[in-house]
């Protein structure tokens, strides 16, 4: 590859690079790579085993029903069938991918036996000698449903009185840090800073859900073993996390799992659901023979969990002179029927706002949404690329609003270092107005003086290092009944991590919450000092977000702790 | 129905082996014979992940019977380079032009093929010939290059 795609920027990051890199800048030839171009590369499907079955599911054609009956004896007659599996006979039937941090509330079968959540959710596995066997088993497993109303659209899913995904999240949205239906940013007051702004400019940016489409489908090999373990040849590109989940799915020590993977046929992110695993091995410990378990194509493209969509609306307060005084946004993050990993993807996108602009005002309110689509999960950079497109689309549009060439606004937005970020953390080695710099000159792009003498290393700290004066706090999407430490629900015992935990018949979850997001919710009414929101002074776009501004004034609770990503302050 | 035995030529050598009626010759290779080099990424002629080569002609292993192989010539990656690897291995490894891999014995057979029949193809007869081979690590650039230079170097095996 050509050295010259890579320019060093040395005077930027003097302190992070020293001289002595023998691999970065030089080529080096991947140690992989004579397994490749020889066709020995082993990915899981590379493993000859005598006498493997392989297994296939039967799926739901609905996106939300209520299960009557599975009849699998039909299937279990079809010609070369060998078993039948429903959630029966999945020892610890419900999971959530990141109960292994505890976090999140079990909430994924791993056949379902009650209810379906989205079309092509997988209701029995039938196991047979060869994949057309399996698969015509699986065609003969008779599911009587009961069709229910399903919700496909995040913001119908929040409305009152739209269908309930998950009953243990009976707003359709995922219960963050035990505390509120949403996970929060404050900084400074957005409303009043929006009030002084000469425009305010709104926007809503809709991202799709992407597959990842690797090349090789997800799948995993398994067979017992001679000394009473099971090895599992898997495409996983998550091996600890698959093994601690099959480890808890099947309620076996995971000393008795032998996983072996690392040869991945293109991942990006689409391997870690660990969904294969378990019920390849259970098979294999059913029926004492070697399972294969693996997604065809249209498996793949249809109930592979994708990169979950996003929608957000952005409204930034800007001055006439460019400086962006306040950004508020309002995200919603489409889970699809279970939260895998969208509850960590809002995180994520919080940290990361407001983009690498300094701004003093800053507010978000991000939702972990439930509908009935394919359940979403990682991929490249999940949480962040959704929403970096949101941004530098938004920042484009209020750069035409104010008339600046959309490179000079940038810059002159752009963190430097010591600034202060919406998250209270110093910025430091910024290097955004730098590359601004480069990219106009190769664009052609013409840049003011100012604009080209900027450097992130000037102009920084000082007042931008200061936290805002005050902070407009609000109880808005408080829910009661969760735990407030930790991530599990209350009552989960730590000693019995295979035990699911199920949810009580009503969660308590605070009543008022289900009228959430039309209206301001404070169960500990804060003191309303701030003026009622008044009508901006110039409206950019004709849109709004969704959600009225809420009054909002010094919260009565003191010290407030905000939470840094992992919920925990860290300096 | 019957099992059918079938003989033909892998990668120079002869060889049997049983046949299940309608099984596609992917599968055929990999579980009935054991060359494992040809991958499945569709089963529907979409990838290229199966190209193998028959009577030296590209072809889509997945979409193909492997009856129809019966005593005709097929070429693998497995039957690429000997002790020293082939001129378009070399050249793929020296370009970077393979990630995950899994596309990367498709696209080594589409270039044979087409070195075989153009020793010094153009860019574009390049990229025509490897258009039904698909890389989601999006490495086109790194494989054409590779292409280009192993033509270049003009070693033939």
């Amino acid at each position: 590859m050509s050295d010259s795609m890579i320019e060093f920027r040395k005077d930027l990051f003097a302190d992070e690079r020293d001289d002595r890199l023998t691999v970065i800048g030089k080529p080096v030839r991947r140690q992989d790579i004579l397994g490749h171009v020889t066709g020995r590369s082993p990915f899981f499907d590379d493993h000859l085993f005598e006498g493997l079955l392989h297994l296939r599911c039967a799926r739901s054609p609905h996106h939300h029903a209520r299960i009557r009956r599975i009849d699998v004896t039909e299937a279990e007659r079809s010609p070369g069938v060998v078993r039948v599996l429903t959630g029966r006979d999945v020892p610890c039937n419900l999971n959530t991918l990141l109960s292994l941090l505890d976090f999140g509330i079990d909430d994924e079968p791993v056949l379902s036996g009650e209810r379906v959540r989205y079309m092509g959710e997988p209701v029995a596995a039938v196991i047979a000698e060869s994949e057309a066997a399996a698969r015509e088993g699986a065609a003969k497993v008779r599911v009587d449903y009961e069709p229910l109303p399903h919700v496909l659209d995040v913001e119908e899913a929040i409305k009152p009185g739209a269908p309930v995904v998950l009953d243990i999240y009976p707003g359709n949205r995922f219960i963050c840090h035990g505390k509120y239906d949403h996970q929060k940013l404050r900084f400074g007051d957005v409303e009043a800073a929006l009030r002084t702004a000469d425009y305010v400019v709104e926007g809503r940016y809709q991202m799709s859900p992407i597959e990842q489409a690797p090349i090789e489908t997800c799948g995993a090999i398994a067979a017992p073993e001679t000394n009473d373990r099971y090895v599992c040849y898997t495409s996983t590109q998550a091996l600890f996390f698959s093994l601690a989940t099959t480890s808890k799915v099947l309620r076996l020590p995971s000393s008795r799992l032998h996983f072996i993977g690392g040869t991945v046929g293109g991942g990006f992110g689409g391997k870690v659901d660990s969904i294969h695993e378990p019920l390849a091995i259970l098979g294999a410990m059913l029926t004492g023979r070697p399972v294969k378990y693996a997604w065809d194509r249209e498996e793949e493209m249809q109930v592979g969990g994708p990169r979950g969509a996003e929608r957000w609306y952005i409204t930034d307060g800007v001055m006439r002179d460019g400086r962006i005084v306040a950004r508020k946004f309002v995200g919603y993050f489409d889970s699809g029927a279970y939260t895998r990993l969208t509850s960590y993807a809002i995180m994520k996108a919080v940290g990361h706002l407001p983009g690498p602009y300094t701004i003093p005002n800053v507010y978000a309110d991000v939702y972990c949404v439930f509908t009935n689509r394919t359940p979403a999960t990682a991929m490249r950079g999940f949480g962040i690329t959704g929403v970096d497109f949101a941004i530098e689309a938004h920042m484009d549009k209020v750069a035409e609003v104010v008339g600046m060439n959309p490179i000079e606004f940038r810059i002159l937005n752009s963190y430097r270092d010591g600034d202060m970020k919406a998250h209270r953390r110093i910025a430091k080695n910024c290097a955004l107005i730098e590359c601004c710099q480069v990219v106009a000159e190769k664009a052609g792009v013409a840049l003011s003086p100012e604009a080209k003498r900027a450097s992130s290393r000037q102009g920084g700290g000082g007042e931008r290092a200061q936290l805002p004066p005050r902070t407009a706090l609000d109880e808005k999407g408080r829910v009661e009944g969760f735990a407030a430490h930790g991530y599990a629900r209350k009552g989960h015992r730590r000693g019995a991590p295979d035990t699911p935990v199920r949810p009580s018949p009503e969660p308590a979850f605070a009543r008022t919450s289900s009228a959430l997001p039309a209206r301001d919710i404070a169960s500990k009414p804060p003191s309303t000092a701030g003026a009622p929101p008044q009508p901006a002074p110039a409206r950019a776009a004709p849109s709004q977000p969704p959600l009225p501004s809420p009054p909002s004034g010094p919260a009565p609770r003191a010290p407030i702790r905000f939470s840094s990503i992992s919920g925990l302050r860290r300096r | 129905m019957p099992k059918k035995p079938i003989t033909f030529v892998l990668n120079g050598a002869e060889r049997a082996a049983f046949a299940d009626p309608g099984q596609n010759l992917l599968d055929f290779l990999r579980r009935g014979v054991g060359d494992l080099t040809p991958k499945y990424g569709c089963g529907q002629g979409g990838c290229g992940a199966c190209t193998v080569l028959l009577d030296g002609e590209p072809v889509l292993a997945c979409l193909t019977l492997a009856e129809a192989v019966e005593g005709r010539r097929v070429d693998t990656v497995a039957g690429l380079g000997g002790p020293a690897p082939h001129p378009l291995q070399e050249a793929f490894m020296a370009h970077f032009a393979a990630q995950c891999g899994y596309c990367t014995p498709g696209m080594l057979m589409s270039a044979k093929a087409l070195l075989d029949r153009n020793p010094r193809p153009t860019r574009e007869e390049v990229i025509e010939a490897i258009s039904g081979n698909l890389c989601r690590c999006t490495g086109y650039e790194p494989i054409i290059a590779a292409i280009l230079s192993a033509a270049a170097s003009g070693a033939r095996p």
